[in-house]
């Protein structure tokens, strides 16, 4: 049973990778917006920003990473849905396979597009002058914290993708997410945040996993914060699943 | 009594208050063609969907070839192909593609082997290598069943196959269908077309308001009128008939198999 399940979504994922490559533009399409913002913020607003580091870039670059993950699930979520909506997600329902790698395929694809679009914003983050001194356990590090990051989040993606009745409904859940690092410690130190927003800024998700990345990309000791912001990821990953997994039974009774 | 392909006795099932099945009883002979005719809403779709383990019934059973469709789906889905109301084809992959893709998740021995002979059958063997979001409706319906029948599964549920479709690309469907009960596939066909299920079944049955109210073969059915009157009248040929005769359908396959604009 394990080896069929393994085996059904290795097969499905090959499908679903298939049309990550045969339609890149949506990786550009994905990486367009944060490497815009993270010019715009640079070149334009970057000079008057203090943040207490010799680049801006630095102190910007983890932020535009969640921001780049906050795109490109909602790709996830229009995959899912095209699927459920050609019909083929029935087809394979119906078919003698393990029925769960179906969204296990799109969840693997979606952590595969979105290391490759993240891929290309550190390079553009590296032309523009990012430099860190970090060595191979950080940057493991960092790419595990986005993995565990990009996983929570593809499983929302799940949840919207088979509860969506238009295509632009199944990407609509993701501005939330990609509006959220803009009230966090991503672009400004919280330090100059009025009360409320300073407190809702210091206390939300992307405030510690931005915080977390920069400190390892700073060669700096990450204390407690890289647990509160696995904790945050984790626990949004858990719920996610439970949530989505309850929707995907529901959907196919 | 023969043993059934598919047996179905009582089944019911509602949304909210729309009660869509109200006790649905039929039975399919091995290796035949059954049609299950109505209109839109009469609750066709829900029958296979039934039967093909993608949704619950709230009362009745389902069988097929013998696997209960509620308690063994995993055996009813080794045994059947669902061919849904539209193409459920990958437009991103090639005609191959699709093709190699089911019949590994169906662990066929040779994939290649198995599409190529597919692909053939259905003349698409030079279309097989170009992706599926530049093939007509018809190529893509003859795609869809193609994959229904790979690992050869004794029941296959055609949902409604040439809806949408146009004259010739339904002529191209029908043949499909006469081939696969010629080599004593059990095939479940739903339609609102009468006169393709006319064409199509060995036997008819009548799905109206969530309840068969007629099931027979065609004779039967047409028993339940009153006898014939004799009238003669002039065939003047419809203007179907003269379509399929201006652009030769029929005739030659090849023009079926790619309409105009398609050569690039």
């Amino acid at each position: 049973m394990i080896t069929r399940f393994l085996g059904d979504t290795a097969l499905l994922t090959g499908r679903t990778l298939r049309h990550v490559t045969r339609s890149l533009d949506t990786v550009m399409t994905v990486t367009v917006t944060p490497i815009a913002l993270m010019l715009m913020f640079v070149y334009v607003f970057g000079g008057a920003i203090r943040t207490g580091s010799d680049h801006y870039v630095d102190y910007l670059l983890p932020g535009i990473l969640l921001i780049t993950v906050g795109m490109g699930i909602s790709y996830t979520s229009f995959r899912l849905f095209a699927d459920l909506k050609s019909g083929i997600f029935e087809r394979f329902q119906s078919m003698p396979i393990a029925r769960s790698s179906v969204l296990w395929a799109h969840v693997l694809t979606s952590v595969v597009s979105n290391l490759i679009s993240l891929a290309l914003v550190v390079l553009v983050a590296l032309l523009m002058g990012f430099r860190s001194g970090a060595g191979p356990a950080a940057w493991l590090a960092v790419t595990g914290i986005l993995v565990v990051f990009t996983l929570a989040l593809t499983w929302l993606a799940v949840i919207a993708g088979l509860t969506a009745k238009t295509p632009d409904g199944a990407g609509a859940f993701s501005y939330p997410i990609i509006f959220l690092p803009f009230v966090s410690s991503a672009f400004v130190p919280t330090g100059t945040m009025p009360g409320p927003v300073r407190a809702f800024a210091e206390n939300q998700p992307v405030t510690s996993i931005v915080d977390t990345i920069r400190d390892l990309f700073a060669q700096q000791p990450v204390h407690t914060g890289i647990w509160t912001a696995l904790a945050w990821c984790l626990g949004i990953l858990v719920v996610a699943y439970v949530l989505a997994m309850a929707t995907y039974r529901r959907k196919i009774a | 009594m023969t043993a059934r392909a598919i047996h179905v006795q009582g089944l019911e099932k509602s949304y909210d208050d729309l009660r869509v099945l109200r006790g649905v009883d039929f039975g399919v002979a091995p290796g035949s063609v059954f049609a299950l005719l109505g209109s839109n809403g009469a609750g066709k779709t829900t029958v296979v969907r039934i039967l093909s383990t993608l949704l619950k019934a709230d009362a009745g059973t389902a069988t097929v070839e013998g696997f209960d469709v509620a308690t063994q789906p995993a055996d009813v889905r080794e045994s059947i192909s669902l061919t849904g109301q539209f193409a459920a084809v990958d437009e991103i992959l090639t005609g191959r593609e699709n093709l190699v893709l089911v019949a590994r998740l169906r662990r066929v021995k040779s994939p290649g082997r198995v599409t190529d002979e597919l692909l053939a059958r259905f003349q698409l063997t030079e279309a097989g290598e170009r992706r599926v979001s530049t093939y007509s409706g018809g190529m893509r319906r003859r795609l869809d069943i193609a994959m229904s029948l790979i690992g050869d599964p004794p029941v296959i549920f055609l949902d409604e196959p040439t809806t949408g479709l146009d004259p010739q690309a339904r002529l191209e469907v029908w043949k499909s269908v006469k081939a696969l009960a010629g080599q004593g596939t059990t095939v479940l066909l739903t339609t609102q077309y009468l006169d393709e299920a006319e064409h199509l079944a060995d036997r008819i049955a009548i799905l109206h308001e969530g309840r068969i109210i007629a099931d027979g073969t065609l004779d039967e059915l047409k028993r339940l009128l009153p006898p014939a009157e004799v009238e003669y009248v002039e065939k003047q040929p419809s203007l179907e008939d003269v379509f399929l005769a201006i652009i030769g359908a029929g005739a030659d396959d090849q023009a079926t198999a790619r309409p105009p604009g398609e050569q690039r």
